[in-house]
């Protein structure tokens, strides 16, 4: 590996000041400014999500009162979902990777970029101030009447908050579909890009068909409770359940704007440490945009308990089992690509093997909640809990830290420390499974969601899953302490630190701001190992 | 099974068994892909370390494999769609011969009222073997009728009512559940099922009477001054309700519905919305002046009415056109063309 020791000018360095961060233009700047934005987001989500599970420790509310405890899981749901999930991937690795995987200098708007930056803080500052002001207690579903005339609390500000977070996310998608599209490299066809700016690709185009969708639903849930003009209550003439179609009609795409690019990044992390081109490329990337698609079609199976006829149910489970495919086909994929593949246990690989497990039985649990007949049992149950942790914080989350190991030489030219870095997957992936397995038997066993006391024949799968959630702590604090401890004491990284074949790794680690010293020109596929002048890196 | 830790709820009702059933095949189904995945993860990664197998062998892909492992979950995934979607059916057909109680979910409380008049709070007794359908409406916001024995669940709907039926197949108590979040005391909305011999519930029934539905409702129905306009005698200033319920009635813009409890309910709190053909919009309305418990009065008392005698089977029980929605197998109201339902 080459040895940086002379000072070089690279985006971090090339300028100083806090002026230089906070009126970037630069893609990669704008990337760690939102790192920065969601790891902040992210531990207050998890400061909410520490409380419940010490309050479920006992059956009874002993701990908070239960308006405390309702705006807590509330806050939490808000809190992960819209200021930490949506834009995890995304907003962080897609913002620094897009422009370099595709070899341009910048997005398509940078200054749109910075924009949707600010916008994303702007949105969850304000909805910090209405947790501050008192809270919201209407869940992150915010389902009607309650939100729109029976909560006291600020639904109104954290309404405005998510809402103004929502046009950070249609900004960021808007950017990297142009991006995509008008700015690829000489020679970078559509099928030699990354699988990972193909699953951008498709969440992108979620973010900016669906997201105004929510925007809205909340608008109109602002106009009921300031106004009191009749929309979803029947009191006033409206429909609660129409409104459960248009939050669910954007809030279930959304899980694919949190999985999509997670998957992303799975597909380069199995890629590259088989040091094969990723199995059935072409599946692989037409399985993200029929996910996408299918995705928009099956918001009704929120609904099957909720008042929709019994032919619609119908429907939005069949459609529900259609969209099982395409995510079934990645993960045979991901599995068929390490069939004679050269295999490295890397960290990257190992958080890649857990995410493939983690969302494997999220997936197959998926197939439980959309079949009808079990669903009326399991819906807003811990088992619904369950399962959709195991999809966006089981499979996003792991894919996001299995990403941030894997382009962390990329961002800050450092290497983080391998052996503590091994833990952190393997402390995450048990203390996830300890978390959150016990949640699906409390489900089938009858626990509602969203419950401050409970039956005590439920406390011993309670004490586990907070006993879990203890050690799922931990190993998300372990990469926080040792990335920081690598920006100083990390070994330097090379350009090229994996061995990689993506045009990220042909540019200098942490790139200039412009990202390539000259124009790069693609003349192979995307994951061409042979074309590599050596062959790789230790295991 | 141990008191502390229970990894299954109990079978209590004919749902139950049929929705484990599915649950168990989709057990054996998960738990085979998901070892068949982690095993070969494992397989591989081990067989093709870099230590042992530093070069790796470039494989593009197979069209061929990518068809099978499409097709098969595809088709594994259609059999659990009708499988589950049987389960429903049956879920949300209500058996005509169901035993009729009514409930009001409110923040934080369950009421149920038993035909004969008994009113529960938090409790719902029921007897053993037989069916019984629970219409439930919300008095304020959405809340979720869940019991995990009987493995039923409903959402209840401020503004309509609702029908969720089971057969409770074992004596006991069981817990009932608010599901739906529905404010501060939303985990104290809870209850319990007590599900109890034909015998004892006759005698529950004796022992809380206090005049059955109907009855209340008809001191209502005079209370309210309905009476005064809807008579048979009153020169056509109200339709006459006798007969009413399961009857389809036309009404003054061409449209024809058939009358049952969400219609009679609708008439009472928003007369306008409606008009039979033939009659005025001069009804006001009784939206906020009828409490939910004594809509389920005045709503049991207009079902009670008896029909005209031209009728054919004036004992029958004719379902609800929200029941027959559900299970097209329930004999049709009169007048009401048979539909061959398609599946």
């Amino acid at each position: 590996m080459n040895n940086v020791d002379q000072p070089r000018e690279h985006y971090l360095n090339a300028d100083y000041g806090i002026k230089s961060w906070l009126l970037t233009t630069d893609h990669k700047r704008i990337g760690i400014l939102y790192l920065l934005l969601i790891t902040f987001f992210f531990f207050i989500g998890g400061a909410f999500a520490t409380v419940i599970r010490l309050e479920l420790i006992t059956p009874a509310g002993d701990l908070l009162t239960s308006d405390t405890y309702n705006k807590m899981f509330t806050m939490h749901g808000i809190m992960m979902v819209f200021f930490f999930l949506i834009p995890s991937v995304p907003a962080v690795l897609g913002n620094f990777l897009v422009p370099l995987m595709v070899g341009a200098k910048d997005l398509a708007f940078p200054k749109i970029n910075l924009l949707s930056w600010y916008l994303l803080l702007i949105g969850g500052l304000i909805t910090l101030y209405s947790i501050i002001a008192g809270g919201v207690d209407t869940g992150w579903t915010f389902y009607t009447p309650f939100s729109t005339t029976f909560s006291n609390t600020h639904v109104i500000g954290a309404a405005v908050g998510i809402l103004i977070a929502g046009f950070s996310s249609i900004f960021t998608g808007l950017n990297f579909i142009v991006t995509i599209h008008r700015m690829r490299a000489p020679g970078l066809t559509w099928f030699r890009l990354p699988l990972f700016l193909w699953s951008n690709y498709a969440a992108a185009i979620i973010m900016v068909l669906g997201t105004p969708v929510v925007a809205v639903t909340l608008v109109l849930v602002a106009l009921e409770r300031v106004l009191h003009i009749g929309i979803f209550n029947p009191a006033l003439g409206g429909d609660p359940v129409l409104f459960q179609h248009m939050f669910w009609f954007y809030s279930h795409p959304a899980v694919y704007i949190m999985v999509l690019p997670a998957m992303g990044v799975v597909s380069e992390l199995i890629s590259v440490f088989s040091r094969k081109s990723v199995f059935g490329y072409k599946f692989v990337a037409f399985a993200s945009v029929a996910i996408a698609v299918f995705g928009f079609l099956v918001w009704g199976h929120h609904m099957f308990v909720a008042g929709i006829s019994v032919y619609s149910a119908l429907v939005f489970s069949l459609l529900s089992y259609l969209v099982a495919v395409p995510s079934a086909v990645k993960v045979f994929n991901w599995t068929a690509t390490l069939y004679k593949g050269s295999i490295s246990y890397r960290t990257p690989m190992l958080y890649a093997f857990g995410f493939i497990g983690l969302f494997t039985m999220g997936g197959l649990t998926g197939l439980f909640t959309a079949a009808l007949g079990i669903d009326v049992h399991i819906t807003d149950t811990y088992f619904v809990v369950a399962h959709f942790h195991y999809i966006m914080v089981g499979g996003t989350v792991m894919a996001y830290l299995g990403g941030m190991h894997y382009w962390w030489p990329k961002i800050t030219g450092r290497m983080y420390p391998e052996g503590w870095a091994r833990l952190s997957a393997l402390v995450i992936f048990l203390g996830f499974n300890l978390t959150f397995f016990p949640q699906f038997v409390l489900g089938y066993v009858g626990m509602p969601r969203r419950y401050h006391a409970y039956p005590p024949e439920f406390q011993v799968l309670n004490v586990m899953s907070s006993a879990g959630a203890s050690i799922l702590a931990v190993g998300y604090v372990l990469p926080m302490v040792y990335f920081l401890w690598s920006l100083r004491y990390g070994k330097h990284a090379g350009p090229n630190p994996w061995g990689a074949t993506g045009l990220e790794w042909q540019t200098t680690s942490p790139p200039p701001t412009h990202n390539f010293h000259e124009t790069p020109t693609v003349t192979r596929e995307p994951y061409d190992y042979e074309a590599l002048p050596e062959g790789g890196f230790d295991a | 099974m141990w008191d502390n830790l229970p990894l299954f709820p109990a079978q209590a009702s004919t749902l139950a068994s049929r929705t484990d059933a599915l649950l168990f095949f989709l057990l054996a189904v998960t738990s085979f892909f998901t070892v068949l995945i982690f095993l070969m993860i494992l397989f591989f990664a081990i067989k093709y370390r870099r230590s042992r197998h530093p070069k790796a062998v470039p494989i593009e892909g197979n069209n061929a494999l990518e068809l099978i492992w499409s097709f098969i979950p595809l088709m594994i995934a259609l059999v659990i769609f009708v499988w589950g979607a049987s389960v429903y059916f049956s879920y949300a057909s209500v058996p005509k011969d169901s035993l009729q109680i009514y409930g009001v979910a409110k923040q934080w409380m369950w009421k149920f009222q038993h035909a004969d008049g008994q009113r529960e709070i938090n409790q719902l007794h029921v007897p053993v073997g037989r069916n019984v359908a629970v219409t439930l409406i919300s008095q304020d916001v959405i809340h979720s009728f869940f019991v995990p024995a009987f493995r039923v669940k409903m959402d209840v709907l401020p503004n309509r009512y609702r029908t969720t039926w089971f057969n409770a197949t074992r004596t006991g108590t069981y817990h009932l559940f608010c599901a739906e979040y529905c404010g501060t005391s939303h985990s104290g909305m809870i209850g319990e099922v007590v599900v109890m011999e034909p015998g004892d519930y006759e005698r529950w029934l004796t022992q809380n009477g206090e005049g059955s539905l109907a009855s209340s409702g008809e001191k209502l129905f005079r209370h309210y001054g309905c009476i005064s306009c809807h008579r048979a005698d009153t020169g056509q200033r109200g339709p006459d309700l006798a007969g009413l319920y399961g009857k389809q009635v036309f009404l003054s813009d061409g449209r024809s519905l058939i009358a049952d409890e969400n219609y009679i309910r609708e008439s009472i709190v928003d007369p306008k919305a409606k008009i039979v053909a033939g009659f005025q919009a001069i009804m006001p309305t009784f939206q906020g002046q009828v409490t939910e418990d004594e809509m389920t009065e005045l709503v049991a008392y207009i079902k009670s009415l008896k029909r005209m005698p031209l009728n054919v089977n004036p004992d029958a029980d004719i379902p609800s056109p929200e029941m027959r929605r559900r299970n097209p197998e329930v004999q049709p109201a009169p007048g009401e063309p048979i539909k061959v339902p398609n599946r």
